[in-house]
């Protein structure tokens, strides 16, 4: 098809004479916005590869380094706590909590330390969860709820065999292991609801009391008190740690669960840091 | 080139109308179908894995329906079923019209492409869904997909180029140097980051052979220039085709369309590190993403005024024309994210950016907003003159599916935006004693209600595609028919004055 320049009535500009299935292109030059915007940026470009690296060997005018500039910051970072740091390695955390720069800091750290290494299990707040996941909010304590407790819980941690001063206990399995029929579980899980004034079969609760005192009383005291050196629950009150219905009751009888928390300072988190979630969880509610 | 000449008068319109009676059309009017089906079914999975994010209860504990499955089946479907049958079909369509020959390889080659590309799709998909992934996004299809996608891109290319070859038109025309360009640097991307080994005889799955820091830039090579060359070089094509015909209007600039063509296509193919700032990657190569994505915004932005300022002297066809309007926004928002891109690549930018909700509100400006009405546009266009009817069934509907999409895309994009931002500030506070002042999961916890709003927008957004799907059915089934004698046909001959 032959080249036919036509002028565009609507803009007066020429087309470039071409024509596919009725599309036709006008010969309008460039924009000149549009082409001194394009300059300007190649123009930073060419200043930018000066001042950066942006070839291998060359490491620009100003001598940035992307890796060298955050090993920088952490080291100013640490450097700058390293004081405090130091301070809440040696302290107890009785002292921590009596001196209020080094409390402050210590709560305003272990919050974090918290939120990044405990809230997956305790919770974004400690509020815990049901399926045995403690509340660290409130005053019921497996373990023990004083400075020490809570320090010693942290770094040696429970049942993870990390730590030859872990919190251990085991509780057995009645059923599973054939220590006690299904009958005497439902027994001793009346029993067990009496305590908090549940139990909906009288006799069977009676029946499950000298069971009770023969196969649990040991750890979970003789009135289901608890008992905080093997971390055996308190039976008497509304703090569930699998659940306080009958069925969860049978269930944890017939086939106990327990619990595993790594021992926080083998290794894991440094000792300043161990004590400022100690000074942490105990602010968090039920401290002793 | 005489009969041409001897019927110059009246030529145009109806020369062009018999000779549409040679071009294939059958597949073509397949892929125009198959879009609109992967259309509908992308979008749907957007919307359950947006819903998944704000209630993980809907992953509904099954490895098949979990998010980290279904979300590349939502991607996938997206870009390559949806955008993918959108521009093998129009690319097709285009070339035969504007070269003025039938496609080589005739009515087969459509077909077999068509359906070879749609067993593409459920491989891909098949395996996305059982587990078997590269686990690099966008290039998830394991080897034995990957080699069936590269047999069929060659013959592609041939088929595409060949019709190109036997051309009538003295010139090529511009929609062909995109739709080109889109094929071969595709076939070169696809080949350079898929090259693997399987893990043992007849397994399934393989392993990259770049490992680390290679594999990485290679996967962002081919990662940002799947978004270049087949979200933004392939959908180009289709813009300098639909939107001059839809307007009635020449196109803006030739000279414009030559330099923003070749700028684009030089500048692009570098930008891919971008994606890597503070990694292991050295800084000279991050620095490189860095000032050629910079430097890629006025060629982006080429497109952008070509097709735009093709419309002086039809903007009142806006108001009458609702395909018209597809088009046009799409060209909006292809500038919109054009700039946010460039932007997002600086490194202080992207320090903030990168990682964030923000990223994924851009790439859906993107994919929603120019991808997704582009295509919108060239069917509401085609469906009429694939299957010879004088219009859309309903124009109203069509007015229903823009308003629908465009206020969920501005739903989904301004969520994301504050749910980034905020995201990246969050991530980055620090309390005066120095310590971070969130922990992740209170940045989760504070993006809920925006996750909650991002369905909501897809969830308009679908709609949309329903009242689409539903129109397109409604015209080929019941639309009034274009009379079918060839000698007076004014109906498409707009080309004629």
């Amino acid at each position: 098809m032959p080249t036919k320049i036509e002028k565009d009535s609507l803009t007066g500009r020429d087309t470039t004479g071409h024509e596919w299935d009725g599309l036709k292109e006008l010969n309008t030059p460039l924009p000149k916005w549009w082409l001194w915007t394009f300059y300007a940026c190649i123009a930073f470009s060419a200043v930018w590869v000066v001042i950066y690296p942006s070839i291998p060997g060359w490491r620009g005018t100003s001598g940035w380094i992307a890796r060298e500039a955050v090993v920088a910051e952490v080291a100013e970072a640490n450097a700058r706590n390293a004081p405090m740091m130091a301070r809440l390695r040696e302290a107890t955390p009785a002292q921590i909590a009596a001196d209020p720069e080094m409390r402050a800091f210590a709560t305003a750290g272990g919050r974090v330390a918290f939120a990044n290494n405990c809230a997956g299990c305790h919770g974004a707040g400690g509020q815990g969860a049901v399926g045995g996941f403690p509340s660290l909010a409130d005053d019921d304590w497996l373990w023990g709820g004083t400075l020490e407790a809570i320090q010693h819980t942290i770094r040696h941690g429970i049942r993870s065999n990390e730590s030859d001063d872990q919190r251990q206990s085991q509780m057995p399995r009645f059923g599973a292991d054939g220590l006690l029929t299904a009958a005497q579980i439902n027994d001793v899980a009346e029993h067990v609801l009496s305590f908090t004034g549940r139990a909906t079969d009288q006799a069977a609760a009676g029946r499950g009391a000298p069971l009770y005192a023969e196969q649990c009383a040991s750890c979970h005291g003789d009135r289901g008190e608890g008992n905080r050196e093997f971390g055996a629950p308190r039976l008497t009150d509304q703090v569930w740690l699998y659940g306080g219905s009958k069925r969860d009751i049978v269930a944890m009888i017939g086939n106990a669960r327990a619990g595993v928390m790594p021992a926080w300072g083998q290794g894991r988190l440094d000792p300043a840091i161990v004590n400022m979630l100690t000074v942490y969880v105990h602010s968090l509610g039920g401290g002793e | 080139m005489a009969a041409a000449t001897a019927t110059a008068a009246l030529a145009p319109g109806q020369a062009s109308r018999a000779r549409e009676a040679t071009y294939v059309e059958a597949p073509i009017r397949a892929f125009a179908i198959a879009t609109a089906f992967w259309g509908v079914v992308g979008f749907l999975m957007g919307v359950l894995i947006a819903t998944q994010l704000a209630f993980p209860l809907l992953n509904l504990d099954l490895e098949w329906t979990t998010f980290g499955r279904l979300r590349p089946v939502h991607t996938s479907a997206v870009i390559f079923a949806f955008g993918g049958n959108a521009l093998l079909g129009t690319s097709l369509f285009v070339v035969q019209r504007t070269c003025r020959a039938r496609l080589f390889g005739g009515e087969d080659a459509g077909w077999f492409l068509f359906w070879g590309y749609q067993f593409f799709i459920v491989m891909a998909a098949l395996g996305y869904v059982l587990g078997i992934t590269q686990g690099k996004e966008y290039a998830e299809p394991e080897w034995y997909v990957d080699l069936w996608l590269t047999v069929l891109w060659v013959i592609y290319l041939v088929v595409f180029g060949g019709t190109i070859v036997k051309r009538e038109e003295p010139h090529i025309y511009v929609a062909n140097w995109f739709y080109l360009a889109f094929i071969i640097t595709i076939a070169m991307l696809h080949i350079g980051n898929n090259i693997s080994i399987p893990a043992s005889l007849g397994s399934a799955i393989s392993y990259s052979a770049p490992a680390g820091v290679q594999g990485a830039m290679i996967q962002w090579w081919y990662g940002h220039n799947a978004v270049g060359f087949f979200l933004t070089a392939g959908f180009l094509a289709m813009m300098y085709y639909f939107i001059p015909k839809q307007a009635e209007r020449p196109v803006y600039s030739y000279r414009l369309s030559i330099v923003h063509f070749w700028t684009l296509i030089f500048l692009y193919i570098w930008a891919g590190p971008h994606h890597l700032h503070y990694t292991a990657l050295p800084d000279w190569a991050q620095v490189l993403g860095m000032v050629f994505s910079v430097m890629l915004w006025m060629p982006s932005w080429g497109g952008m005024i070509n097709g735009l300022m093709t419309l002086s002297g039809a903007w009142d066809k806006l108001r009458t024309n609702a395909s018209l309007r597809f088009s046009v926004t799409a060209v909006g928002f292809y500038g919109m994210s054009t700039f946010e891109g460039p932007v997002m690549s600086i490194r202080a930018v992207n320090g903030l950016s990168h990682y964030t909700d923000w990223t994924i509100g851009h790439v859906h400006s993107g994919a929603m907003g120019w991808v997704g009405f582009i295509t919108f546009g060239a069917l509401y266009y085609l469906f009429p003159v694939l299957w010879r009817k004088k219009g859309m069934w309903s124009e109203k509907l069509i007015a229903w599916h823009f308003w629908l999409a465009t206020l969920g895309i501005v739903f989904y994009i301004t969520a994301m935006w504050v749910s980034g931002i905020m995201q990246g500030l969050m991530w980055r506070a620090y309390d005066e004693l120095g310590f971070l002042q969130y922990s992740f999961v209170e940045t989760v916890e504070a993006m809920h209600p925006y996750y909650v709003i991002r369905a909501l927008g897809g969830v308009l957004y679908l709609t949309g595609a329903l009242l689409m799907a539903f129109n397109l059915w409604k015209t080929v089934t019941s639309s009034e028919a274009l009379e079918p004698e060839p000698a007076a046909a004014p109906a498409i001959a707009v080309a004629a004055e």
